[in-house]
């Protein structure tokens, strides 16, 4: 059953639809991404499905309830704010027991949950500090905490690691993915991140301008994303799109490579003007453009940071290839079309 | 050594200029305490040094204003005003306030100027039409009038306060109350309203002062010395024709100004922190 779903949600706000007719469901204990560029809508959703904000349209169903003149309060919600929305004058026991206090849960209870809750998160030594005396890591789990303790149906989390500096993060995604697969409760997470939403999402929903644009596993959305914004927003650098007669072509950098390092015959070979090389320790990105296909952005190309070193300079033409396999075809409306048609 | 010397010369001139502006802060305090404790003839004679007892010092003017004037009555007017106006006023710009800033869109801004012009309207203009009201509503020679008309310049300014004071605290720590099991009253209460304590203070004490302070609608609405407030009380019952009581005078402003003083005083941090909370925190 989905724990939650989603159904033609819209919102618009005075001519211009922020959400703009998007369906989805998210399974139970699933971990979902919303993923897309700042802007385009994805928080405004999470806030209609935690009821913060009202869809103009549409309907939202938690455990397969219609919530739709639901409260907060009564969603069987929790959510985890961009920067935490902790209680800034309570304790860090009192901001986790918050939830269970409205609930008038029985004080003996209550300590216990939190205790519980506190110890999952390993905060306990935290207890009576305020939220202004932790670290941005510590907040993010007392947040979590917090979330917790309530015992939802659905986790809601708004960019909750957008506050934490670059290495924080990566132990934090993986603490949080950990804790998610522990508590197995249904996750949806927002985020602008593609490392984030690749490496912690069940499954990825990619949003822009208010719309859904793919919903999938990261497997998915990143070997068949369903048009050139999906394909263009993942990955680093982006998938290459070349012009073709009937609209694009496009492959990823790392399958566009010289000639020599790929056997097999089902090749597409491109000539390949290198105009410039950066090393980036494990890799090389090479970029430039194709003699003959022109292309909106400069074509990219990631190697092996040794492969074929001494064949390629900035300033060279040499001969590049990919596997037909690898190649990606988008109409002139830029969606995803079957392979093999005319190149 | 210059260096040395110029530091010197920084800190000195640093000083006396915080010690010239203490004088001139302090002196109008001075001279009421002065003239409070001395005898009329002292008073009165223009040859005596003004800025010091020529002769011993008396409590005759104290007794007097304890004792045949209705000082202590006009004290406990005022502050049985002051309190009721700012009960009036936190109950109506405590909610006020809080939609405001919580409003969506620029309409709330615009109201929120709205409301400050409105304090803006001088009382010398207001209390034609107020007057009106007062005697309609037949509170004429009393001092809930003044209960009544005081909010009409406290609400606004005050609203206007709280506004940018809830602005500044971020809407995600509401919005978390009302996730976690809050109506949006809840909401307010349990988590906005304990961290508004500096700007409820600096409310507080802005009304409670205003009222203090105020003049015009008092000698507007009341003639009954026993309705009076204390600044009213004091400026019409002490000065008689052309015969001023200069010490019953002085000492009455000198007693109802301290309780003022000292609330400053314990509460400065928290009122500047009040005021500007909007301002720094962003």
């Amino acid at each position: 059953m989905a724990a939650v779903a989603a159904r033609h949600i819209r919102k618009q706000f005075g001519d211009v639809f922020a959400v703009n007719d998007i369906s989805l469901s998210v399974n139970d204990g699933e971990f979902l991404v919303l993923l897309g560029p700042s802007g385009c809508g994805k928080t405004t959703f999470l806030r209609i499905l935690a009821g913060l904000e009202s869809q103009t349209s549409g309907d939202i169903l938690i455990g397969g309830e219609n919530v739709n003149e639901v409260p907060p309060r009564a969603r069987g919600i929790a959510m985890v704010f961009q920067s935490y929305g902790l209680y800034p004058h309570l304790s860090v026991f009192n901001n986790i027991a918050f939830p269970l206090k409205t609930q008038n849960t029985p004080r003996d209870e209550l300590r216990r949950k939190v205790d519980w809750a506190m110890r999952l998160l390993s905060i306990d030594h935290l207890s009576s500090r305020r939220p202004r005396q932790l670290s941005g890591g510590e907040r993010q789990r007392v947040a979590l905490a917090r979330a917790l303790v309530r015992e939802p149906t659905v986790f809601l989390l708004d960019e909750p690691l957008s506050n934490l500096d670059a290495k924080l993060r990566t132990s934090a995604r993986s603490e949080l993915k950990q804790f998610q697969q522990t508590v197995r409760t249904s996750t949806v997470y927002v985020t602008h991140d593609q490392v984030e939403a690749m490496g912690m999402g069940d499954r990825i929903a990619v949003i822009d301008h208010g719309q859904l644009r793919q919903i999938g596993t990261p497997t998915e959305i990143y070997d068949q994303p369903a048009d050139e914004f999906v394909a263009t927003f993942l990955g680093t650098p982006p998938m290459n799109l070349v012009e073709r007669e009937g609209g694009s072509l496009g492959f990823r950098p790392e399958h566009f490579l010289p000639r020599e390092m790929l056997n097999g015959s089902a090749l597409a070979e491109m000539p390949f003007r290198i105009d410039r090389m950066e090393y980036l320790g494990s890799e090389r990105i090479l970029y430039g453009e194709i003699e003959g296909r022109p292309s909106k952005r400069i074509v990219t190309a990631k190697l092996p940071a040794h492969a074929a070193s001494d064949q390629l300079r900035a300033g060279d033409r040499h001969a590049f290839a990919v596997r037909c396999s690898e190649l990606h075809y988008f109409d002139r409306e830029g969606r995803r079309t079957r392979e093999g048609a005319v190149q | 050594m210059t260096t040395m010397a110029r530091r010197i010369a920084g800190t000195g001139s640093f000083y006396s200029a915080v010690v010239l502006l203490v004088l001139f802060a302090a002196f109008p305090f001075y001279w009421m305490l002065i003239t409070t404790f001395k005898q009329d003839g002292d008073l009165y004679n223009l040859q005596s040094i003004p800025y010091w007892f020529n002769e011993s010092p008396t409590m005759e003017h104290i007794d007097y204003l304890f004792t045949d004037t209705l000082f202590l009555r006009w004290l406990g007017n005022s502050a049985l005003i002051g309190v009721c106006v700012v009960a009036i006023t936190l109950v109506v710009s405590l909610p006020a306030g809080y939609s405001l800033a919580r409003m969506p869109g620029r309409a709330a801004e615009n109201l929120g100027i709205g409301i400050f012009l409105t304090y803006l309207v001088p009382p010398t203009l207001l209390f034609l039409p107020l007057s009106r009201v007062i005697s309609l509503l037949g509170l004429q020679d009393s001092l809930w009038s003044l209960v009544l008309v005081y909010p009409t310049f406290t609400i606004p300014f005050c609203t206007w306060l709280l506004m940018g004071f809830f602005k500044s605290v971020p809407r995600e720590i509401d919005e978390a109350a009302i996730v976690d099991g809050c109506t949006m009253v809840g909401a307010f209460v349990k988590t906005i309203l304990p961290l508004s304590l500096p700007a409820i203070l600096t409310v507080i004490i802005f009304a409670f002062t205003l009222t203090m302070q105020e003049f015009v609608y008092a000698l507007t609405f009341i003639s009954s010395s026993d309705q009076k407030p204390i600044t009213l009380g004091v400026a019409t019952d002490l000065v008689r024709g052309d015969v001023y009581y200069w010490g019953e005078l002085m000492g009455a402003a000198l007693i109802s100004s301290i309780p003022v003083a000292i609330a400053y005083n314990l509460f400065l941090d928290r009122f500047i922190s009040g005021i500007t909370g909007g301002a720094v925190k962003g």
